[in-house]
């Protein structure tokens, strides 16, 4: 362009200008170069990001699907399954997973893997999501420092699936109760954890592995004591009835509390045991250390239904042991079967009375002890069998002082020691009543019987003598009653001849008295008339005849 | 054949822009038109070059294209990330076999067509080759035609991805293979457009 090219002339074609050459098609290789680089660098990022990848093995591969069930660690999704195949086996299913980049430090020889599904316990309902979205793995690292690619897979998520800050301690009980992974566990009715795992022992005990959360781990004290809070303590005591329970979750899935024991002599500097002991319940957790036991036989001449193993054995009122076992021995000298007791004892149990004793030197060792029950014997100390409810019949075994009973023998030397019984109550109570029922016994009862049938007889052969005989004439009694009562009547109709002839002569004796009157008159006014007879005239002649009616 | 005359022949070269035809200087040089300022050329310069350098773009973005996710659907029933070849096998597999084939043809089968089509067009001009320039001609134009067609799949992931947006019940994010699968369309395109048919019927001895 610098210089103008001449105009073109008509004959001649004209020449283009001619400049210098362009080198900017040349960077068209640029695209391409480009789109290498981006390649390539895809592959390489690509590379680099590729995660490990891991087989895990599960007993079930129940809704894992290859590319779609994702690897979840703390509901991050790290990695995907990218295949699932059965073991040479089997017996498993071995799934294996590409994970991201950064989840390869999570990858620990203890790291745990496990199937994530709904469930729905009585504490908790998890995994719900997982009902639309499908199983995901989930994923809790380990601490251990050696790395690993091959797993086995848990069947059941673990309890804390994301390591919360706290403590885990293990806990020791003859058996676990009602307790489920996932029981909570109670500090005060405040729950501060819960159980992540149970394990039964090869001594056949159990261990449950229980986890208290950050803040609330300083409430555990070397004097602290566990119990099993699981269901409900209802206690009938002198102040009415006691219900307790730690919660209402606790009731249906049993749990743990935990709470500070009593103050005992435990260095101030103690740390918190990594190992406790899980108690039956609160007052058994509560109650002072037991120390070790003293075995002690009982032989009871009688039967002792109710008397169950476990049965307590108490000392004055005071419960200091319980019953091991109840055998039935045999005497040969008097071919009788006495009821043979071991019962386990706690002298430790008896508190204040056991300091002071353990002063004078008198529980040291199983010498002395078996010389004090030997002093304690002489005072009277009997084991007897006691009911302990009329309801159920359960019988306890009472050590009492009972100075009226008679003198026993008692052998220092016996291990264990044997202790001098003598019956129980009930037992007297059942003898009394036997000898009530035998003198029933003993009663004439047939004769009685026998006798008293007579009379009935006899009695039955009166009645019948009576129905027979005596009733129909005391019918006929009547009925001639009734026709004499019937004539009486009949007579003294006013109609009756009777009647009326009494009215008769009623009248005539009337006018007969009359006469007489007149006579008495006319005698009264002419007394000569006695002498002399009537004056003709003056006399009426009816005086006359009626005076032979009067004179008789 | 032999009895056309190539303009070269002549010793002519004709202005694109303004059509002043002017007499061929050399080859080599950077040629304005008298008459316009445009530049003239006696054929596009560096055509196979920049054809060939345009053509292995697109083959490199091709696989990227193929490999990386080209969509990332989530919803209820979980999350995918989705290839080409991987949607197009879930297509056929439900079923619609007919929109597989679309999708196949589009996605795959026409860009690898592109590439077989430049490769041979330039294959055959580099080797100055006379074979079948008739249809060396039309396969460059059926090239240059179908190049449009093949942005089906960067438009089925951009509808997608902008109306699927609901959240929780599903949506549709674009994943970094359709990027690579539109640069294979553009860079496939520019390659096409700077081919010069021309040379398909050059003879140089």
């Amino acid at each position: 362009m610098s210089a103008a090219p001449p105009p073109p002339s008509d004959e001649e074609l004209p020449t283009p200008a001619i400049q210098s050459r362009r080198w900017i098609p040349r960077l068209v290789w640029v695209v391409p170069i480009a789109a290498a680089v981006i390649g390539i660098s895809l592959l390489i990022r690509n590379w680099e990001n590729e995660g490990p990848r891991i087989t895990i093995s599960f007993l079930s591969g129940e809704g894992l699907q290859v590319g779609k069930t994702l690897i979840k660690y703390r509901d991050v999704t790290v990695g995907h399954v990218s295949a699932v195949v059965l073991s040479a086996d089997h017996q498993t299913v071995l799934v294996s997973a590409d994970l991201s980049k950064d989840a390869e430090s999570l990858l620990k020889a203890d790291t745990q893997f496990w199937i994530v599904r709904p469930r729905i316990g009585v504490g908790s309902v998890s995994g719900l999501d997982t009902l639309l979205s499908g199983e995901y793995i989930g994923m809790k690292t380990g601490a251990a420092t050696l790395s690993e690619r091959h797993f086995i897979g848990l069947e059941n998520p673990p309890a804390l699936s994301h390591g919360p800050r706290g403590r885990e301690l293990q806990l020791h009980a003859a058996r676990a109760g009602s307790l489920g992974i996932g029981a909570p566990v109670y500090f005060r009715q405040f729950q501060v954890g819960r159980v992540i795992d149970e394990n039964l022992l090869p001594d056949g005990s159990t261990r449950v592995t229980v986890f208290v959360e950050a803040p609330y781990d300083g409430f555990l004290k070397p004097v602290t004591r566990f119990w099993n809070a699981s269901g409900i303590d209802v206690r009938l005591g002198a102040d009415g009835l006691n219900v307790q329970t730690e919660s209402l979750a606790a009731v249906l899935a049993g749990g743990i509390a935990f709470d500070d024991g009593p103050a005992e002599a435990v260095p101030a500097a103690a740390g918190v045991p990594e190992e406790f002991t899980l108690h039956k319940n609160e007052t058994e957790a509560m109650a002072p250390p037991d120390g070790d036991p003293h075995y002690v036989r009982m032989r009871f001449a009688q039967a002792l239904r109710g008397l169950d193993v476990g049965a307590p054995v108490e000392f004055v009122g005071v419960n200091i042991g319980s019953v091991v076992s109840v055998d039935l021995g045999y005497e040969p000298r008097d071919k009788s079967f006495p009821v043979i007791v071991t019962a386990k004892l706690y002298p430790r149990r008896m508190g204040q009375a056991y300091e002071a004793l353990a002063a004078q030197g008198k529980t040291e060792s199983e010498e002395t002890l078996a010389a004090f029950v030997g002093t304690l014997v002489n005072r009277g100390l009997r084991a007897q069998p006691r009911s302990a409810s009329l309801l159920t019949g359960k019988l306890y075994v009472a050590l009492d002082f009972l100075p009226a009973s008679p003198r026993a023998a008692f052998d220092k030397s016996i291990r264990p020691l044997e202790l001098p019984t003598v019956s129980g109550t009930f037992q007297e109570l059942e003898a009394g009543v036997a000898r009530i029922v035998k003198k029933v016994n003993d009663l004439p009862l047939g004769q009685i019987a026998a006798d008293l049938h007579t009379d009935l007889n006899d009695l039955h052969e009166t009645l019948s003598e009576l129905h027979t005989r005596v009733l129909p004439s005391a019918v006929d009694t009547l009925s001639a009653l009734h026709g004499t009562l019937d004539s009486a009547g009949r007579t003294l109709d006013v109609e009756s001849p009777l009647q009326r002839s009494l009215a008769e002569t009623l009248s005539e004796s009337r006018s007969t008295l009359r006469a007489v009157r007149e006579l008495a008159d006319y005698l009264d006014r002419h007394p000569d008339a006695l002498l002399r007879g009537r004056r003709p005239q003056k006399v009426p002649e009816r005086p006359a005849s009626l005076s032979s009616d009067a004179k008789p | 054949m032999t009895a056309f005359k190539q303009s070269l022949e002549l010793g002519l070269i004709r202005c694109r822009t303004c059509g002043l035809a002017v007499s061929y200087v050399s080859l080599r040089m950077d040629r304005r038109c008298p008459r316009c300022h445009s530049r003239i050329e006696h054929r596009t310069p560096l055509s196979t070059e920049m054809t060939l350098a345009l053509l292995i773009a697109g083959i490199v973005f091709y696989i990227p294209a193929n490999l990386l996710p080209v969509m990332h659907t989530s919803g209820l029933l979980g999350e995918a990330d989705s290839t080409i070849l991987g949607g197009i096998f879930e297509f056929w597999r439900a079923g619609d076999w007919d929109i597989a084939l679309l999708i196949f043809i589009a996605s795959v089968a026409v860009p690898f067509t592109k590439f077989i089509a430049i490769g041979l067009l330039l294959l055959t001009v580099r080797k100055n080759s006379r074979w079948q320039q008739h249809q060396r001609t039309v396969l460059y134009r059926i090239v240059e035609f179908i190049g449009y067609w093949s942005m089906l799949d960067v438009i089925v992931v951009a509808l997608t991805s902008a109306l699927m947006q609901f959240q929780v019940l599903g949506t549709a994010a674009p994943r970094p293979g359709i990027a690579f699968f539109c640069a294979v369309v553009v860079v496939t395109m520019l390659s096409a457009l700077s081919f010069d048919p021309r040379l398909i019927w050059d003879r140089r001895t």
